[in-house]
């Protein structure tokens, strides 16, 4: 392993060509491109696990009064006769957000393409520190040991909302999987954020002391720049929330009462007073916000390439591009109470951060717009990861929208925590980041596994999963709108939202026809891996960008030969005069020609 | 066997699925790759058309389907300017939406491939950038000077004559105090708390509290046209007070206390009239997960006359009287407590 890393150090010495081993080059892997594999992998088990989950809770929330025996083959005792048991539908709800916004969206998104193409694209032989590289991997590895092992326990896994509040969460009286469930939950996030910030730390060094000659920050690619920025995000957040699970693991076991105050529970008072529940929002959100974006950016990242690659146009107004990654990267640092105006904070504190929350429309608005005009005059191309970045641009636009009602409090104090937040954060950062994803899945598998995906499945996969993410979460809206709450195991005994039943299972039926859909991808991606169509020509997306000067399986440290030289930015999609309709990165300027 | 049969569809159809992938695969070497990628183009084209049609379409009748389920306009007054400030920002998103999604798919339409097209090379364009990023600056702008407004309305200190009552959380369930004749809510100390005769811990050293009344059935009886102020508090995890006629919500935070204050519009007898239903109750939904019976942890509120609500509350003994006087039979039951208030 050590003579890889110094290997790789080596620049310009190029390739290897020695026999690796089985276990350095599959498993304990340094190289940037197995282990954004490693990242994509895990990332995909882990999603198919936290839909099935939402799949369940979404069969108790459509058919309330039914039951359903495969439940029984599934969870045991959970689901006696059939039925979700409420302390195991909270565990669902719990694990599913959990699930999915670290272990997929922030480890499987940014952890993947992140890791494929930040060497690729800056033209590097792999990451600042191989070795940190790796470690990532395996502490995330480890994180999602101990989340997957808590899904086993007898009192089941954590069961306090992704969020795990206390007291809820730190008092063992006070919900079941408060007890080791959520033991086991902060440790996996412990590792998890380690693991973040190993990877952010390399990403950032890699960005700023790996590029090849003439790569210079304003010829990189928008993936870089958002995948920079992602990073930056991780690494000034993802500390905070882990002091907040260090006070917290205190409160649960060393008697500290940072987050407790004059609680009553389980029969008796507790001695704890003078903290402040609060407190750990504060902690929570400003990660959990930032969050958000470290979520969004990659996808952001992805889509403005991948518009720009199947327009065969240049990225509109790049620098704005940049400038507006800056902004929200800024913003999203400032913006973290807006979760929090129920909470009874300051009106005057509340004010400020209802101007600075509405402020990141501006930046978003500005995003899309540029897109837009990408696409305008434009010669585009229906790839499946084209489909997948316009309806990135498709659900960015309905659930940022809905996010001006949510950021502004006044609104804010009637949707909090029903529905309509549901419906804005699954369209806006669950189903666009994911859209996000599967463009850049689409996009870059031949460059991951020298073969591509099979298109048709790839076209049913796209319609059946946006068709169904409206269904599934327009309506859900009108829910909000009627203040019915998030969270909810049953909503019978409720006058006002039980008139709602009919759409609560229509809505279950369209998440089961999606699950289905996902699992359509799932097949498609792992059979594509061993039997999908060979990639033959170097750059089959006509791409200007440096990954696609490698060879069409690079080994470890990318090029054969020497790095190239870039001489050019990333979209100098015009004629090549030889009959081409782009220029490579890596094409000097011809005489007489500016740059851009 | 039902869950066996529906395996089997699920893995035929999925069969099929593939099947056809696969030979479109093969069909697209035989018609040649150029041909087919151009038909698919198009047809891609047509589709994603098809899916903005079919979309706006959906979303008009998605509308009226989904409005008769909705709560009724807001029972608070502080409730309206929501109702407004919902509208306002439902029409400016609703332009936006509008039109970038029609921008988005139309040039998907009209901006695709066909044989001999060429994309032209645009890569900014210094005003026009200035301009959209002014508009929303502005638009924003606006919003957050309507919202502002509301928010300091609905945050400002409540009129010096509104009732005051506490609402406290508890896994799972309302607890709600009344002030009684003195009009002062007496201390209270979560050391003293007991199930048996003492819920809230009130502190009997304080004579404010000998008058207090507490009721346990979640039940809040405010008057209607009169401000209530409402003083929460939990005694063990975060709740939240939902108020969703009242557009209102506020979350419950053990060691802490927080304060919303409305005026409501209409008694529940009114609402009965307005909804057309005789059964309409005000609901107080926990708003802020709670355990295993959160979605249980319901509550109502009873809007009533000054004339309606004083007679209740003539009603009602003092839980310091419920537990401490020898002739009332309730006082080792406190679970009776809830019965004898509830029922008139």
């Amino acid at each position: 392993m050590l003579h890889d890393a110094t290997h790789a150090s080596h620049h310009d010495h190029g390739h290897e060509h020695h026999e690796q081993h089985f276990i350095t080059k599959y498993i304990f892997s340094q190289d940037h491109k197995m282990i954004a594999k490693q990242f994509l992998i895990t990332g995909i088990i882990w999603a198919v696990i936290g839909a099935l989950m939402s799949v369940f809770f979404r069969l108790q929330l459509g058919f309330p009064d039914k039951s359903f025996p495969i439940m029984e083959k599934f969870l045991g005792e959970w689901a006696k006769g059939g039925k979700l048991n409420p302390e195991f539908y909270y565990a669902l709800v719990t694990m599913h957000g959990t699930i999915l916004v670290f272990f997929v969206l922030t480890a499987g998104l940014s952890g993947t393409f992140s890791n494929l193409l930040i060497p690729l694209q800056i033209g590097a032989r792999d990451m600042a520190s191989p070795f940190m590289n790796m470690l990532s991997y395996w502490f995330f590895f480890i994180a999602s040991v101990f989340m997957f092992i808590s899904l086993f326990l007898e009192t089941g896994p954590a069961s306090g909302g992704w969020t795990t509040y206390p007291p809820l969460s730190a008092l063992k009286e006070a919900s079941m999987g408060s007890g080791t469930g959520m033991d086991l939950w902060l440790t996996s996030m412990a590792l998890f954020v380690v693991s973040s910030l190993l990877g952010g730390l390399n990403y950032i060094s890699t960005v700023l002391n790996m590029r090849t000659n003439g790569m210079t920050m304003t010829r990189m690619p928008l993936t870089i720049w958002a995948f920079f920025f992602t990073a930056v995000l991780g690494v000034l957040s993802f500390p905070v929330l882990l002091s907040g699970f260090v006070l917290l693991i205190f409160d649960r076991n060393f008697g500290t009462s940072f987050y407790l105050s004059e609680i009553f529970i389980g029969g008796r008072a507790l001695p704890n007073v003078g903290g402040s529940a609060i407190l750990y929002q504060h902690l929570f959100w400003f990660l959990g916000h930032p969050e958000v974006y470290i979520i969004m950016l990659p996808g952001m990242g992805m889509a403005s390439e991948i518009l720009s690659n199947n327009s065969r146009k240049p990225i509109f107004g790049y620098l704005a591009m940049i400038i507006s990654l800056i902004g929200i990267t800024v913003l999203a640092f400032l913006v973290w109470a807006h979760h929090m105006f129920v909470t009874g904070m300051s009106p005057f504190l509340g004010s400020i951060f209802v101007l600075l929350t509405l402020l990141i429309a501006v930046p978003s608005a500005v995003k899309v717009f540029n897109w837009l005009t990408t696409i305008w005059k434009g010669n585009l191309r229906f790839t499946v990861a084209m489909m997948f970045a316009l309806g990135f641009v498709s659900l960015f636009i309905s659930g940022g929208l809905t996010g001006i009602f949510l950021g502004n409090s006044a609104l804010d104090i009637h949707l909090h925590d029903t529905y309509f937040v549901i419906a804005h954060f699954h369209i806006v950062m669950g189903v666009s980041a994911f859209f996000g994803m599967f463009a850049g899945i689409y996009h870059w598998f031949p460059k991951m596994f020298g073969r591509f995906m099979n298109n048709t499945l790839g076209y049913i996969h796209f319609f059946i999963t946006i068709i169904g993410a409206y269904l599934i979460f327009w309506p859900m809206h009108y829910e909000g709108v009627a203040g019915m709450p998030r969270r909810y195991y049953d909503f019978t005994a409720w006058q006002s939202f039980n008139s709602f039943q009919g759409l609560n299972a229509f809505i279950s039926v369209v998440t089961i026809v999606v699950f289905f859909a996902q699992l359509l991808f799932v097949v498609n991606f792992f059979v594509s891996i061993f039997r999908g169509k060979k990639v033959t020509t170097q750059n089959p997306w006509q791409s200007p960008t440096l990954e696609w000067t490698t060879p069409i399986n690079p080994g470890h440290g990318n090029w054969e030969g020497p790095i190239p030289t870039v001489y050019r930015w990333a979209y100098d999609y015009k004629d090549n005069g030889e009959g081409g309709d782009f220029i490579a990165q890596n094409v000097p300027l011809k005489d007489g020609e500016e740059a851009h | 066997m039902s869950v066996f049969i529906l395996i089997t569809l699920v893995v035929i159809v999925f069969g099929i699925i593939y099947q056809i992938a696969k030979a479109s695969e093969y069909a697209a070497v035989l018609n040649g790759e150029e041909k087919v990628k151009q038909q698919t183009n198009k047809l891609m084209a047509s589709l994603l058309v098809a899916f903005f049609l079919l979309g706006m379409y959906g979303i008009v009748k998605c509308h009226t389907a989904l409005m008769q389920h909705m709560i009724p306009e807001s029972a608070s007054v502080e409730g309206v300017g929501f109702d407004n400030m919902f509208k306002t920002t439902l029409i400016v998103t609703g332009i936006v939406f509008v039109i970038t999604q029609t921008l988005l798919f139309w040039f998907v339409y009209k901006y695709q491939s066909r044989p001999g097209t060429k994309a032209a090379f645009i890569s900014h364009n210094n005003k026009l950038e200035l301009i959209w990023t002014t508009i929303p600056a502005i638009v924003m702008a606006g919003l957050v000077v309507i919202g502002l407004k509301n928010w300091i309305t609905i945050t400002s200190p409540a009129p010096k004559d509104a009732q005051i009552v506490e609402v406290v959380g508890k896994q799972f369930n309302w607890l709600i105090r009344y002030p009684g004749k003195d009009g002062v809510l007496g201390k209270r100390d979560f050391r003293k708390i007991n199930d048996e005769n003492n819920v809230l811990g009130l502190d009997w050293n304080d004579k404010d509290n000998k008058d207090d009344i507490i009721s346990q059935n979640g039940e809040l009886h405010i008057v209607v046209n009169k401000p209530v102020k409402l003083i929460i508090g939990s005694r063990d995890v975060i709740h939240d007070v939902g108020l969703p006629h009242f557009r209102l919500k506020m979350d419950a935070v053990p060691g802490i206390a927080t304060t919303i204050w409305f005026t409501p519009r209409f008694t529940t007898a009114e609402m009965k009239v307005k909804t057309n239903n005789p059964d309409f109750v005000y609901e107080i939904s926990c708003d802020q997960m709670c355990g295993k019976g959160h979605y249980s942890m319901r509550g109502t509120v009873i809007v009533e006359t000054q004339a309606e609500h004083d007679a209740w509350l003539a009603k009602q003994q003092s839980y310091w009287d419920v537990n401490n006087a020898p002739a009332t039979p309730a006082a080792t039951d406190t679970t009776a407590v809830a019965t004898t208030t509830s029922t008139k």
